[in-house]
């Protein structure tokens, strides 16, 4: 089985759920893996990244106007590479980017698409998908009925793949562009600075409505900061103009799956529940005994999150300094 | 301008999934389905670009006569007329296809919908369709402007914001933060029983993806709940070890 994944860069760097969809490539007993780079003079920096992934070859598709990134023309050149090198399966991971590329390599492959997969399983040669649907509420598992076949795999859930044992061969790959392949780009990119994501990240302490106002994020800030994670809200606080909807956790915002995801002052509505309870570990702080979040919990503490969450981030900052 | 609005019926965000019979679809028992809260935003923008440059709004929907009811709710919101492609939704490029022949037969000089539609949630259908049309799309968008014959799409991605520059005529795919979508007034619930809902049957070639299985996710929690009992600070250094030295995760 030959396989192809998308290696996603963003200011010279490849990203991390990159690495992760070479490993869910090897999972599923790939023969080869090659890795394609889709942008406007890539440089040794972002190819060296790419050969100690562990894949068999980089394959780089160059064009100067990928300085504007377009969705529509990295499609077509991810897809001329798949026939090129005759990939069976095409892995792309599910970020933002990724979601929207890979339904449209699918379709330019007349390939079936799994979007999302959180888990992958082969039966008697068959590969099986396990896609969450209803915001995490069920799992579906699902097979490609196509002969080539696309998959997108959601961050978090392999190691990243690096390997280093072997450099990849670096080759460039010639694919001939339209002026009308690029009818979408990319003008302008701003990133909050400094600021983790909660779909990518690992870690993520979720403030609730508990919290009472903005001007107590200060304590929910602080425990993200002594555990390194990434910041959350729930959509009551969202919808109360406390935290930008980017932040929202659940069924209308993201679904996440981190190692840890800790929900302060959160009761755990059904639509909350459904978008972080696939996560590893579950610590639950809140007042009421009864709230709905300690169902999901794996640790947690009754009691006031004013009082606790300064104490907490101490006696986390004291054991990571160790 | 001939705008089409694409929604979707889907089961209310506090449905508790129950599987069916087979083994791998939702036991629509007792089920309530709404308009896709995500279809919402993509209405009011269709309509906000109604008032602002006239035209016409089309909401469409692909399924069985249930849809009818999502398309009701955009009629009610203020949509003109709706088209309810009488075809299977279980597969998203099937959706795709079905809607891409209606759009090509209708020509309108933008499509809008939800970013994704809260039961399978695939995003799929608006990059697929862009493929199937020719027409470019931008998915996860917060904002949006058209002017000189090119859209701006403000796009959510990590961490972050993008412009994405567009020809027209294109495919918006809208996030929650797009607008604040209308309530339909009582006389307008009214008014949208008599609007014309046309139907059309399916163009789909077939499924490209079939599902095995529908599970629930069962996980076993360690459930170790403390309490405060009166130092904070003494169960704050209680479960500060628990992640430490049980859970290992600092």
């Amino acid at each position: 089985m030959n396989i192809l994944v998308y290696f996603e860069e963003r200011n010279g760097q490849v990203r991390k759920p990159s690495f992760e969809a070479i490993e869910a490539a090897k999972s599923l007993g790939a023969t080869s893996v090659s890795a394609v780079i889709v942008g406007a003079n890539t440089s040794a920096a972002i190819t060296d990244q790419a050969k100690k992934a562990g894949a068999n070859k980089i394959v780089v598709v160059d064009d100067a106007r990928f300085g504007e990134y377009s969705s529509n023309a990295a499609a077509k050149a991810v897809a001329e590479v798949a026939k090129q090198i005759n990939a069976d399966v095409v892995i792309i991971p599910a970020t933002t980017r990724g979601k929207d590329l890979a339904p449209r390599v699918a379709v330019r492959l007349e390939a079936g698409y799994i979007p999302d997969v959180t888990q992958f399983s082969t039966e008697g040669g068959k590969i099986v998908a396990t896609h969450p649907v209803y915001a995490g509420k069920a799992n579906v598992t699902m097979e490609v009925t196509t002969a080539k076949k696309v998959f997108s795999t959601r961050p978090n859930l392999w190691k990243a793949s690096k390997d280093g044992s072997s450099e990849a061969a670096v080759e460039s790959s010639s694919v001939s562009f339209d002026e009308s392949d690029f009818s979408d780009r990319v003008k302008e990119l701003s990133l909050s600075q400094g600021k983790l994501d909660v779909a990518e990240a690992d870690m993520i302490v979720t403030g609730g409505r508990g919290m009472k106002g903005p001007e107590n994020w200060g304590l929910i800030e602080n425990l993200a900061a002594a555990f390194g994670a990434a910041t959350g809200a729930s959509r009551a606080v969202v919808d109360a103009g406390w935290r930008p909807h980017g932040e929202q956790v659940g069924q209308t915002g993201k679904t996440v799956s981190p190692s840890l995801y800790v929900a302060v002052a959160v009761s755990g509505a059904i639509q909350h529940l459904a978008g972080m309870s696939s996560s590893k570990t579950i610590v639950a702080i809140n007042k009421d005994p009864n709230a709905p979040i300690f169902a999901v919990a794996d640790y947690g503490i009754v009691g006031d999150a004013f009082e606790v969450l300064p104490h907490l981030a101490e006696e986390i900052k004291k054991i990571r300094a160790h | 301008m001939k705008i089409f609005v694409c929604v979707s019926h889907v089961p209310d965000t506090t449905t508790k999934v129950n599987v069916a019979g087979d083994g791998r679809s939702l036991d629509p028992a007792g089920v309530k389905f709404i308009l896709n809260p995500y279809d919402e935003f993509a209405v009011e923008e269709a309509l906000k670009l109604k008032e602002k440059n006239g035209g016409e709004v089309i909401a469409v929907s692909v399924g069985a006569d249930p849809a009818k009811e999502a398309i009701r709710q955009a009629l009610a919101m203020g949509a003109d007329r709706g088209i309810l492609i009488k075809g299977d939704k279980s597969d998203a490029f099937s959706v795709a296809e079905m809607l891409a022949a209606t759009i090509k037969a209708n020509s309108p000089e933008i499509v809008l919908m939800g970013k994704q539609s809260i039961d399978f949630d695939g995003m799929e259908v608006a990059p697929m369709l862009s493929e199937l049309t020719g027409m470019p799309s931008a998915t996860v968008v917060v904002g949006l402007t058209i002017e000189g014959g090119k859209a701006i799409a403000e796009r959510e991605v990590e961490g972050g914001k993008e412009k994405i520059e567009l020809s027209m005529p294109c495919i918006i795919a809208a996030q929650k933060g797009l607008n604040e979508p209308r309530y339909p007034s009582l006389p307008n619930i009214m008014k949208a029983k008599q609007k014309p809902i046309e139907e059309v049957a399916s163009t789909a070639s077939g499924a490209r993806t079939a599902v095995v299985t529908m599970t629930k996710p069962e996980k076993k929690r360690v459930g170790k709940i403390l309490k405060v009992e009166s130092d904070a600070k003494a169960t704050a250094h209680e479960l500060a070890k628990l992640l430490h030295e049980e859970a290992k995760l600092i």
